[in-house]
């Protein structure tokens, strides 16, 4: 009896509770989900039909067909993996750096990229699109992603800076008396080790790089032209294509969302550690 | 605090700059570079399709900001939004992340799959909320119709008086989960102890909320309403995907009107004031946060 009780009430107190707020976590993405896959008959259907009479994938294959949808995905995949790589080969020595050494400077350096994590993205886009057009940028893979790592790099330096500082130090000593060099230590010992903190931060990259608009907006034009700011375009272009521009939705958001729940444990140590910006 | 391995002391002073030197090099391309070209421009009246013709104006461009009635709607729109945004997210997200933090057969899956709205990119949100604002189709208009709420459907968008509310709901929306993933990584470093003993001394569940737990999360709560604050200070892609500042200028903030001017306008000067104004005011912002940061660098 008392056990049944208690049940009840947890059912009121917590479960209840925590579907309705899942409810609101989830229901636009959902009513996003049914509608890219409703036929175009739901779509114009008044009063508004939540489910979908029958499926259809219709609206995948126009965009797929029709628009210049598949380049834009592969424009979008080059740019965050560009962003990645970047980012990286930038931010792994640095971040390495900062946390082995201790030198003058240190201190404010490290401020400073914290800081930078921090500047009105207006702030930069405005020179940056100046810059860009000087050095005949505008509409390449490699302006787009010289402009991402504005945020990939001190975003990276962060993340990093933490789960260096997670492996002891007495390993790399080991590694020293054994009579490895500062490189075979880092090649042998210290990337190994920190390869999680690596991948969990590229991913977070990807998926920012992938996510990104105003930067996309202003550096790209119809050669290199990311996902998200084509279907910014398609929008102006299919006023009232509901369907269509719900399954461009649906086939951006999903993949990056599928990494994000992979990644997201670690993410949150990292973040709590490192302390960066969203 | 000077702890250096046996190898490091034997190597030339300049190692550790070395391996900035990627970072630093990039950071200055396209940072400091573009910083310093922003104040440069803002002291001109710089237009791009007429670069040749810009002439130094001194302060010309901030004078006229300050007299600008569009400056001031902005200003006073980011303050409405930063403040109702970050103190709803805060909110939503602290209720949910005390309930994720009970024990029941299902709390995995509920904590991964609350994240979602925080995964998704500006550009999906804005038009998933613009749908779900539309005048006829719009699922928000059929909800408040069958409830009874209203009785006619309304143009949310399109009306200045709920333009700025429906675009802050859709960011509420996305940003929540970020509070409730860093308060529940506070809520676990919590000692189990403290409630035992409060319990023993008899302490209500409300007592102990805030005598236990909120003294214990205000740090890690404190850092992400900083970077809140700043982030959602910052973010004008949602509103530029589901309004673009309209109607008139009811959902102009700061950083979209910098933006605009110089998007539409291609007034760089004029756009590099208003973007350096706004980076004076969360310099403020950024100075506290860096200041606690530091703080918490010596521990």
């Amino acid at each position: 009896m008392i056990r049944r009780r208690s049940f009840a009430r947890r059912l009121i107190q917590v479960e209840i509770p925590v579907l309705l707020v899942l409810a609101f976590a989830l229901a636009p993405f959902a009513w996003m989900l049914l509608t890219s896959i409703k036929p175009n008959g739901d779509l114009s259907h008044f009063p508004v039909r939540y489910l979908p009479s029958s499926s259809t994938f219709e609206h995948y294959r126009t965009l797929i067909q029709r628009t210049s949808f598949p380049v834009n995905l592969l424009n979008s995949l080059v740019i965050a993996c560009g962003a990645v790589l970047l980012g990286l080969a930038t931010s792994v020595p640095a971040a390495y750096s900062f946390s082995r050494f201790r030198f003058r400077g240190r201190r404010m350096l490290m401020t400073g990229f914290l800081v930078i994590n921090m500047f009105p993205i207006v702030l930069l886009i405005i020179p940056l699109f100046v810059l860009m057009r000087t050095l005949g940028l505008i509409d390449t893979f490699l302006g787009v992603i010289i402009g991402h790592s504005t945020f990939s790099i001190p975003f990276s330096i962060w993340m990093l800076v933490s789960y260096f500082n997670a492996i002891p130090r007495d390993l790399d000593e080991a590694a020293t008396i054994d009579g490895a060099s500062r490189l075979q230590t880092i090649r042998l010992v210290v990337l190994p080790l920190v390869m999680p903190g690596i991948v969990t931060t590229a991913i977070y990259v990807f998926i920012t790089s992938w996510n990104e608009y105003l930067f996309a907006m202003m550096l790209s034009g119809e050669t290199v032209r990311p996902v998200t700011v084509a279907l910014q375009l398609f929008i102006g272009e299919f006023t009232v294509q509901w369907g269509i521009l719900t399954a461009g939705g649906t086939i951006i958001a999903l993949p990056v969302t599928i990494l994000f729940l992979f990644v997201q444990k670690r993410l949150v140590g990292g973040l709590t550690a490192g302390a960066v910006k969203s | 605090m000077n702890k250096v391995t046996a190898s490091s002391a034997t190597l030339r002073a300049s190692t550790p700059y070395g391996f900035l030197l990627p970072a630093l090099l990039v950071t200055a391309l396209v940072i400091l570079f573009p910083v310093l070209q922003t104040a440069w421009f803002s002291l001109h009246d710089y237009i791009l399709y007429d670069p040749d013709n810009s002439r130094f104006v001194g302060l010309r461009n901030f004078a006229v900001a300050l007299s600008d009635e569009v400056f001031w709607i902005a200003l006073l729109n980011s303050a409405i939004w930063v403040t109702g945004i970050v103190s709803l997210q805060l909110l939503l997200g602290l209720v949910a992340a005390l309930l994720l933090n009970q024990s029941f057969w299902w709390r995995g899956l509920a904590r991964a799959l609350v994240i979602i709205p925080w995964a998704l990119p500006s550009v999906i949100i804005g038009l998933m909320w613009t749908w779900i604002y539309d005048f006829n189709l719009g699922v928000f208009n059929d909800i408040l119709l069958r409830i009874g709420l209203i009785s006619a459907p309304h143009p949310w968008l399109a009306q200045p008086s709920t333009a700025l509310a429906c675009i802050m709901l859709a960011l509420v929306w996305q940003g929540f989960p970020f509070f409730t993933v860093t308060i529940l990584a506070g809520l676990q470093t919590v000692p189990p102890e403290l409630y035992e003993a409060a319990e023993i001394d008899g302490a209500s569940a409300w007592r102990q909320f805030i005598h236990v737990t909120l003294p214990s999360i205000a740090g890690i709560v404190a850092t992400a309403v900083l970077l809140r604050i700043i982030w959602v200070a910052n973010s004008l892609d949602v509103i530029l995907v589901m309004t673009g500042g309209g109607p008139g200028y009811a959902t102009h903030t700061l950083p979209l009107y910098a933006f605009l001017r110089a998007y539409t306008g291609m007034e760089f000067g004029y756009a590099a004031s208003l973007s350096l104004m706004l980076t004076a005011i969360l310099l403020g912002i950024v100075w506290l946060y860096v200041r606690r940061q530091t703080g918490e660098l010596e521990k």
